[in-house]
């Protein structure tokens, strides 16, 4: 009976401060992961202004909840930004499709090199970061609201008569919850419908789908709108389950190429499970393992350190590592994608 | 260019302008060290800032005055750490060659790094813990060699090539977005590094009061050839009884300060322009016209391959020069500071800007930039002023443009970037094609 509390104690120990958030971190790079992977299998680079655009899309995502809440609205125990997302997502779309029209269709008319299309993400990147500034402030800003908790760690307590609680957050279930349909939505959309696999034909061969009659600027305005919805969902899911901070954005930049890079880049599916590998692996090689020891080994063993692979600071590093792991044993990434 | 930093002097004020023209003289050199790698190799290198970065760690490293205390009690253990680091390395080589390919040779490799790591984790806790122990509101790290500073400018160079040596080994042969993610990935590593290991470093809690090549404004104000100096420049008696003891002092001050930053822009700009030579020299040898026919005539150039790792690394150097540069006009080592904006991307600009393969270009677009960079706070501050006469004292727009108005110079940035690679992709000084190739 001891042993096997142990054991529930140990279980619940490492849901709640590793499985719950790693899935929910896993989903929101996941989000951003697919559209980086997108951009990169039809317009062929790497975007640095991804996060940028998360970034964007949160803050219009803030702005029209405040503006909401401002006239009473607001949606139960469910967060206001849920209501605002789909203006959000309409703005931001709009402005990635601007953004394509005035700096990259340049690019590609000319067909220059991948790198000028990347130094000119860069300076998207630059522009896009300012007007967040310009127009939210640096600050820190909290806009979740409605309920918190589905679970309370003191209740889980007082229900199990465990001595771990678990805790969890209602952003955490929704993250995963919306994240699980925009995937099914996109992968029906890209397996069933006309657009959707022009979309792949284009990824897959340039040429062949231009000679069988693809409209390649429609291919490329349905991917920066894909691109900039699921940024714009990943941004706010982000920003829910923590907060707002304009220069957040940019560092999940690495966590989200190496997740699209190590799934296989130009692979939807890869850049999903390359997500939760990144999240996963960051989450527990930071993770301090002494409590969970404690409780799973015989007698009154305790580990004399935190049993921590890495401190906590050097999260970065667990998802470069892997990054660079991945390009060196299998270049073309988990789910063999392609290599340019 | 002249005209505008004059500007800025007669306007603000003489040292304004001045350490207007430091920071761009290293930057100057940075974007030469950034555009030998973009320019001549055509490598999109985006952890220009771990250069930067290790750069600056070195003019601590050679200048700080060593902690004896700290290397006594952590020291040996320190010491242990890096034989376990070393010995679990040549094992691990060991075990790769000598034994057969298969699960045997798996589970070897695992053993031999897991206690190696043990080892290691071990003395290194013992070590850090002692040494950050020591006296941790003031030092709590090894300190550093106690030598002048300006060595750490060759040191700095040379520490900023092995680890480009390092980096290149891991990601040259990658593909150019993803070579720009693993340099860009390295970089972060590099920062975070500096920002947690306190022993090297002091981490986030920064080194202050670095010992300085030129002399301190206080000293100077007492030296008597400065204040003869003084006098002379302001047309007075030696006694100085025709200006006020109260504007002479203030005189006294601003000339203190200018001459200290004349003596850093001495120095700064010896360092370009002998950089600046050598990297003319270097183009214009076999070496360098080789690379630049690469590039103009690939037909031509059969059998060549450009020496992406040279490049990389003599670009990486001089780079860490210029890190060492900022460090010792700063006086101090500020982990935190780091950010790949300003110190990766925003060098990206310069070298756009100025024009890719053109050594003087990218001093001129370093100038440009630079300036650009500094002066828009200023300028959108003046013109959110003007808009705000318009709008009332206790408007919260007006409070809020004032605070936010100096991140314009981040959307000026971007567009600077987007409209040079759009119109004039090959920068203000285009690259001299070869002669005859």
């Amino acid at each position: 009976m001891e042993y096997s509390n142990d054991l529930l104690n140990a279980l619940v120990l490492i849901s709640n401060y590793v499985l719950i958030p790693a899935i929910s971190y896993g989903s929101q790079l996941a989000l951003g992961a697919v559209g980086v992977t997108l951009v990169f299998g039809i317009l062929r680079f790497a975007n640095f202004a991804h996060g940028e655009m998360m970034s964007f899309g949160c803050m219009a995502t803030i702005f029209i909840t405040w503006w909401f809440q401002s006239m009473g609205i607001s949606n139960g125990v469910f967060p206001t930004a849920l209501l605002a997302l789909p203006f959000a997502i309409l703005i931001t779309a709009l402005l990635a499709v601007a953004i394509d029209r005035s700096i990259f269709s340049f690019y590609r008319i000319h067909k220059s090199r991948p790198v000028t299309f990347v130094v000119a993400s860069v300076g998207v990147m630059f522009m896009l970061n300012g007007l967040v500034r310009i127009l939210i402030g640096t600050d820190e800003i909290i806009f979740r609201d409605g309920q918190k908790f589905l679970i309370k760690a003191g209740v889980f307590k007082k229900m199990t008569g465990l001595s771990e609680g678990l805790a969890l957050k209602q952003t955490q279930v929704l993250t995963f919850v919306l994240a699980v349909i925009a995937v099914l939505a996109l992968f029906w959309f890209l397996q069933r419908t006309r657009t959707g696999k022009a979309m792949r034909a284009f990824s897959d061969n340039e040429d062949l789908a231009l000679l069988s009659g693809i409209n390649p600027e429609r291919v490329v305005l349905v991917t920066w709108i894909i691109a900039a919805s699921l940024a714009t969902l990943a941004g706010v899911l982000y920003g829910l389950d923590k907060s707002f901070k304009p220069m957040v954005y940019f560092h999940l930049l690495l966590p989200i190429f190496a997740a699209a890079i190590v799934g296989g880049i130009g692979h939807p599916l890869g850049a999903i499970l390359g997500g939760y590998i990144v999240a996963f692996s960051e989450i527990t090689a930071t993770y301090a393992f002494k409590k969970f020891i404690k409780y799973l080994a015989p007698g009154d063993f305790v580990p004399d350190g935190l049993a921590q692979l890495l401190t906590t600071e050097y999260k970065f590093a667990v998802s470069f590592f892997i990054l660079v792991l991945v390009l060196l044993v299998r270049p073309t990434g988990i789910l063999r994608g392609r290599v340019l | 260019m002249a005209m505008m930093i004059a500007i800025v002097g007669f306007g603000q004020s003489w040292n304004v302008a001045l350490a207007i023209v430091n920071l761009c003289l290293i930057s100057a050199v940075m974007s030469m060290g950034l555009n030998m790698q973009w320019g001549f190799a055509g490598l999109f290198n985006a952890g220009v800032m771990a250069s930067t970065a290790i750069g600056g760690l070195t003019a601590l490293l050679i200048s700080y005055a060593p902690v004896s205390k700290a290397w006594s009690v952590g020291g040996t253990s320190l010491f242990a750490a890096l034989i376990s680091l070393l010995l679990t390395i040549v094992a691990g080589v060991l075990v790769w060659k000598k034994t057969a390919k298969g699960k045997k040779r798996s589970w070897r490799m695992t053993a031999v790094v897991l206690t190696g790591y043990l080892f290691m984790r071990f003395f290194y806790e013992q070590g850090t813990a002692a040494i950050e122990a020591v006296n941790p509101a003031k030092t709590g790290f090894l300190g550093g060699m106690g030598l002048p500073i300006i060595l750490s400018w060759f040191a700095g160079g040379l520490a900023a090539a092995g680890l480009a040596w390092l980096i290149g080994r891991i990601s040259l042969g990658l593909r150019s977005d993803y070579f720009a993610i693993a340099t860009l990935g390295i970089s972060e590593i590099m920062i975070s590094i500096l920002k947690n290991e306190d022993w090297l470093s002091r981490g986030v809690k920064n080194v202050t009061g670095l010992k300085r090549p030129v002399p301190y404004e206080v000293d100077l104000q007492q030296a008597e050839w400065f204040i003869k100096l003084v006098h002379w420049i302001y047309g007075t008696a030696e006694d100085g009884e025709s200006l006020s003891a109260s504007v002479m002092h203030e005189a006294m001050q601003l000339s203190a300060g200018v001459f200290v930053k004349l003596c850093y822009s001495a120095l700064f700009l010896a360092v370009v322009l002998i950089i600046l030579g050598l990297a003319t020299r270097a183009l214009n040898s076999p070496w360098g016209r080789m690379m630049r026919a690469i590039r103009f005539a690939t037909q031509l150039a059969m059998g060549k391959n450009t020496p992406d790792r040279q490049v990389f690394i003599i670009g990486s150097a001089v780079i860490g020069i210029s890190g060492a540069m900022l460090t010792t006009l700063d006086g101090q080592f500020t982990p935190g500071s780091y950010i790949p904006l300003r110190y990766t991307f925003l060098i990206w600009v310069m070298v756009i800007i100025g024009g890719s393969g053109n050594n003087l270009g990218a001093i001129i677009g370093a100038f440009i930039t630079w300036f650009v960079w500094i002066e828009a706070e200023p300028s959108a501050l003046w013109l959110v002023s003007h808009i705000n006469v318009f709008l009332d004292e206790s408007n919260p727009l007006r409070q809020h443009l004032q605070e936010v108005a100096p991140q314009m110079r981040m959307v000026l940035m971007g567009l600077i970037l987007v409209l040079v690679l759009r119109f004039r992709p090959k920068g203000i000084l285009p690259e001299e094609a070869p002669d005859h190739y």
